[in-house]
């Protein structure tokens, strides 16, 4: 099962400029019908733009061809750790499309985008519930932005006590890089704490700098080990007791839907990535949403607008409906926008990615809790089969049942010049997406495998059967690993050169 | 419908293999108090199911299929080739993730390489990045890289009151831990000169607006002389829209210019998804925020593209990154490059010229009303404010009730001293009828709303 990438594209692509000729063009725009204006005067005006000149035709052949020089959940298994490339129904991407959706101003009148109102609300419901919380912000644009958000939030409940010595925000070892950048973003100090030899957070280096400089701690869970705390409820214990919030990174949230919320396990706020566990794309890096849950005490502190439910009967609403009139409607609800009593502000323009959220709304409507808690239990089933599989092959990080994920040690004791890296590279040659690599930072080597529910037993055993036959490679013949990608459209590419000799743009031949 | 492939058999196999009972006993790690709770949700439903019902509640909205609109206020209405639809649908694209591997991830990588070079082209700077969310958190991380820049010790932000109000409220947002003193838009009247009078030495940036929020195109000759005297960073929010005809931020000496590329290939979408233009001069490079794609070779000697400076990044630095942002709005940038790459450099400038001259017709129109008047001695682009004879609310019920129009901003919301003002956007998907029928309603809703 070798990829095939060498025979549906031959070459390079060009660069879309070394394609241009000028005097073509790929649109068509109306012609003026009204009277000219007088133009801005002349040094206020641009001479040209450099832009390339391309037929139709050219447009869309060029991009087909890029389009396949990349690999994608549609086109094969993608069991990058901690990044959940679960398959992205279709039916999303038609429902996000629908012309009364996508075609709303986010300026209008509320009472006009009533259905769009409805939709953000019943969402912020959901994820609240699915994660056990109070109260639910639409509008990060990605998990870094979520944890912004979460972390801006703590420190303002905080602020709001009266307790500004409370800058120190603890992060365990094997956190997302993200965590530590956040917490120096928003004003804050980290303070690391190491891991246990089970792959837990270390109770006692824990203990040791809980105190009153404490804002909180970030922990992912289950953690970027693919292990769920042993110790979770101290952990959480030892936080709330020094006066500190513990903020969830709900990167790994795929392992815990109908298994566990969150909000009860003693969280106080989460990000959610919708793009992850709520199967909207990833888009080649984005479109994302971070929704963030938080506990009743810091729904204050949210970000806004929200969108909230008025009763036409009681409320001041002015949604059109006579409000002091018998016959209306009991339940009769509308739905507006409101900014939190002690928000942190907007940490965005408007309300969120309504697109993706539209998505992701189908996607929960259409599994309903059963079809949840049925994600989570094959996205565990898989992981911990596939370690089943693998680990006669490679050393595995921790002898535990895991999550939803798991990390492997690329190290072969008969090839001591293989490397993790080697062996993720020589996984394209066999069509399959490497793992995560070289993270964690706490395992050497590390391969970190996340294999996602929607993909099959064959599909695992065939991966398997990869990291086999690919262990045989690195003794016999250690060379094909180390100049793998054969069959990529290009071989490993030169990043020392690109960060040192920077071409960011394309500067003619 | 879980989209899951397991048979009974599959489970059965696989519980087999990992040595144990049942699917629960993967869960033995969750505290047993916690595990396996109610999640009260709605029922599940079919895909023919939800789409009746996803239809039905969109079918709510007054859209803009069915309504002429004149809103803007940065969020636009532009025509969106067909082309864009069908690269962006592409499964190579849409399922993708960030490329990591650049080896099979060149189609992702090389777009964006593409992208920043006509991002470059249209703003006139050296180096463009390949997106930040939208439009206000590029111009929040513009704000917090100039802070970079003077490396922590300048701590004065000038704000220009012609930003979009909520991108001065992202800005707030984002350096509210950091112990800034944030000057210019308290005086919602303040111009250019007065903003400049507030440079010191202690300002790390100014930040302005042009195309401002009123659509007023500003006079940049000048500023940044202004602002590197006081060895400041000139930053500029812009429309790239009117950068088909204006003469761009970089060409005037800005720093950094960002602006919201929604514009370009990216629907309404009710506020996003959209995407951040973020581009500086190469010398800031290393304290820019945000993934950048760079060209190479493969060992081979073959180009190839990677995302590269990485040491400027979280997972590098962690708490001494630039930004905790990883990620960029890929999939939106892509729809901005095969808009930019479909317009060419002519379809640019007859793009920005419609709107301008459409905008321009729209104004003069409604100048000739009784008691309408459109206010700013400026040139405008493709928005200009009109002073009301009745609260702009009022007004829009009426266009909307009687004239299906959905009518101007009301920029009485965030500035107070402009009540009873509407912001007005004209764009090439307005024709000429819509404009007249905006200006014979407005001239009728006065009769039947203003006492």
């Amino acid at each position: 099962m070798k990829a095939d990438f060498g025979v549906r594209c031959a070459g390079a692509e060009p660069v879309i400029y070394e394609l241009s000729k000028p005097g073509r063009n790929a649109t068509t725009l109306p012609a003026l019908d009204v009277p000219q204006a007088e133009l801005p005067p002349a040094s206020m005006l641009r001479d040209g733009i450099d832009l390339p000149e391309v037929d139709e035709l050219t447009l869309m052949r060029h991009y087909v061809r890029l389009s396949q020089l990349n690999w994608a959940i549609d086109i094969g298994f993608y069991p990058l750790g901690s990044c959940t490339m679960k398959y992205n129904p279709k039916v999303n991407e038609a429902a996000a499309r629908l012309p009364g959706f996508a075609h709303t101003h986010p300026y209008q009148d509320v009472h006009t985008v009533q259905g769009n109102l409805l939709l953000l609300y019943e969402l912020q419901e959901m994820l609240a519930e699915i994660a056990g919380f109070s109260a639910v912000t639409l509008q990060p644009s990605a998990g870094a932005h979520g944890e912004l958000t979460g972390v801006l939030m703590m420190r303002a409940y905080h602020l709001d006590r009266g307790e500004p010595q409370r800058v120190r925000i603890i992060v365990p070892d094997s956190a997302h890089g993200t965590n530590p950048a956040t917490t120096g973003m928003a004003g804050l100090e980290v303070v690391e704490v190491p891991s246990d030899d089970r792959g837990n957070v270390d109770l006692e280096a824990l203990r040791t700098v809980c105190g009153d400089t404490v804002c909180g701690l970030m922990l992912t869970n289950p953690n970027t080990l693919g292990l769920f705390e042993e110790h979770l409820q101290d952990v959480i214990d030892l936080i709330h007791d020094c006066g500190g919030l513990v903020y969830g990174d709900g990167a790994n949230f795929n392992a815990l839907l109908g298994i566990a919320k969150p909000g009860e396990l003693g969280f106080d706020v989460m990000h959610y990535n919708l793009h992850k566990t709520f199967s909207t794309p990833h888009g080649g890096g984005g479109p994302g949403v971070g929704a963030v849950g938080v506990s009743e005490a810091l729904a204050p502190f949210l970000p806004g607008p929200l969108a909230v439910m008025c009763r036409c009967d009681e409320d001041d609403c002015g949604c059109g409906c006579d409000c002091g009139d018998d016959e209306i409607a009991a339940d009769a609800v509308c739905f507006h926008l409101a900014m939190p009593e002690k928000s942190i502000g907007r940490v965005k323009a408007f309300y969120g990615n309504f697109g993706v959220l539209v998505r992701a709304y189908t996607y929960i409507r259409m599994l309903g809790a059963a079809g949840l808690r049925e994600v989570s239990e094959m996205a565990v089933l898989n992981a911990n089969y596939l370690k089943s599989q693998v680990q006669g092959l490679y050393p595995i990080s921790h002898d535990r049942i895991h999550m939803h994920e798991f990390v492997a040690k690329g190290i072969i004791p008969d090839a001591p010049d293989v490397h993790a890296l080697d062996i993720a590279k020589r996984l394209i040659d066999y069509g399959f997406h490497p793992p995560t690599n070289y993270f964690p930072l706490i395992v050497p080597e590390a391969l970190m495998i996340e294999p996602t529910e929607t993909e099959s037993k064959e599909t695992l055993d065939a991966f398997a059967a990869a990291l086999r036959a690919i262990r045989g490679e690195a003794v016999t013949d250690p060379e094909v690993l180390h100049e793998a990608p054969h069959s990529a459209p290009v071989r490993r590419l030169d990043e020392v050169r690109a960060a040192r000799q920077p071409v960011l743009r394309w500067q003619g031949d | 419908m879980s989209y899951v492939p397991h048979t009974d058999a599959d489970r059965a196999e696989m519980l087999a293999a990992i040595g144990v009972e049942a699917v629960e006993d993967l869960f033995h790690d969750v505290p047993a108090a916690q595990r396996f709770p109610d999640l009260d949700l709605p029922d599940p439903l079919s895909e023919m199911e939800i789409m009746a019902e996803l239809q039905a509640i969109s079918e709510e909205n007054l859209d803009l299929g069915h309504f002429t609109s004149f809103l803007g206020a940065g969020a636009y209405q532009h025509y969106v080739p067909r082309i864009v639809d069908h690269v962006i649908s592409r499964s190579e694209f849409y399922t993708a993730y960030t490329p990591y591997q650049p080896e099979i991830s060149q189609g992702t990588l090389q777009s964006i390489f593409e992208y920043q070079s006509m991002i470059c082209a249209l703003t006139g700077v050296e180096v463009a990045n390949a997106s930040h969310y939208d439009g206000a958190t590029s111009t929040a991380e513009a704000v917090v890289m100039a802070l970079n820049v003077a490396r922590g010790k300048r701590k004065r932000v000038i704000l220009s009151p012609g930003v979009h109000p909520e991108y001065r409220a992202v800005i707030r947002t984002y350096v509210q831990g950091m112990d800034l003193d944030i000057v210019g838009d308290d005086d919602l009247t303040a111009d250019l000169n007065d903003l400049a009078a507030l440079l010191d030495k202690d300002t790390a940036c100014l930040v302005v607006q042009s195309p401002n929020f009123f659509g007023e195109i500003e006079d940049l000759a000048g500023l940044a002389e202004k602002v590197q005297a006081a060895r400041a960073l000139l930053i500029v929010v812009t429309d790239p829209i009117s950068l088909g005809m204006l003469k761009p931020p970089g060409e005037y000496g800005a720093d950094i210019v960002v602006g919201e590329g929604q514009a370009l290939g990216n629907g309404l979408n009710y506020g996003g998804p959209y995407l951040g233009l973020f581009a500086c001069r190469e010398k800031h490079v290393r304290k820019m925020a945000g993934r950048l794609v760079g060209e190479t070779v493969d060992t081979e000697g073959r180009r190839g593209f990677v995302l590269t400076l990485s040491t400027r990044e979280q997972h590098i630095r962690r708490e001494r990154a630039t930004s905790n942002i990883c990620t960029n709005q890929a999939l939106c940038a892509l729809a901005t490059s095969v808009h930019l790459a479909a317009l060419g450099p002519a379809g640019m400038r007859k793009l920005a010229e419609l709107c301008y001259h459409k905008a321009h017709y729209a104004a003069s129109r409604i100048a000739a009303l009784d008691r309408f008047q459109v206010v700013g001695q400026k040139p405008f682009f493709k928005e200009f404010v009109v002073r009301c004879p009745a609260p702009v609310k009022a007004i829009n019920d009426y266009l909307l009730a009687e004239w299906g129009i959905i009518g101007g901003y009301d920029l009485g919301k965030d500035y107070p001293h402009l009540e009873d003002h509407m912001l007005i956007c004209v764009t090439e998907v307005i024709s000429k009828e819509e404009i007249e029928a905006l200006a014979d309603a407005l001239s009728e809703a006065v009769e039947e709303v203003a006492s």
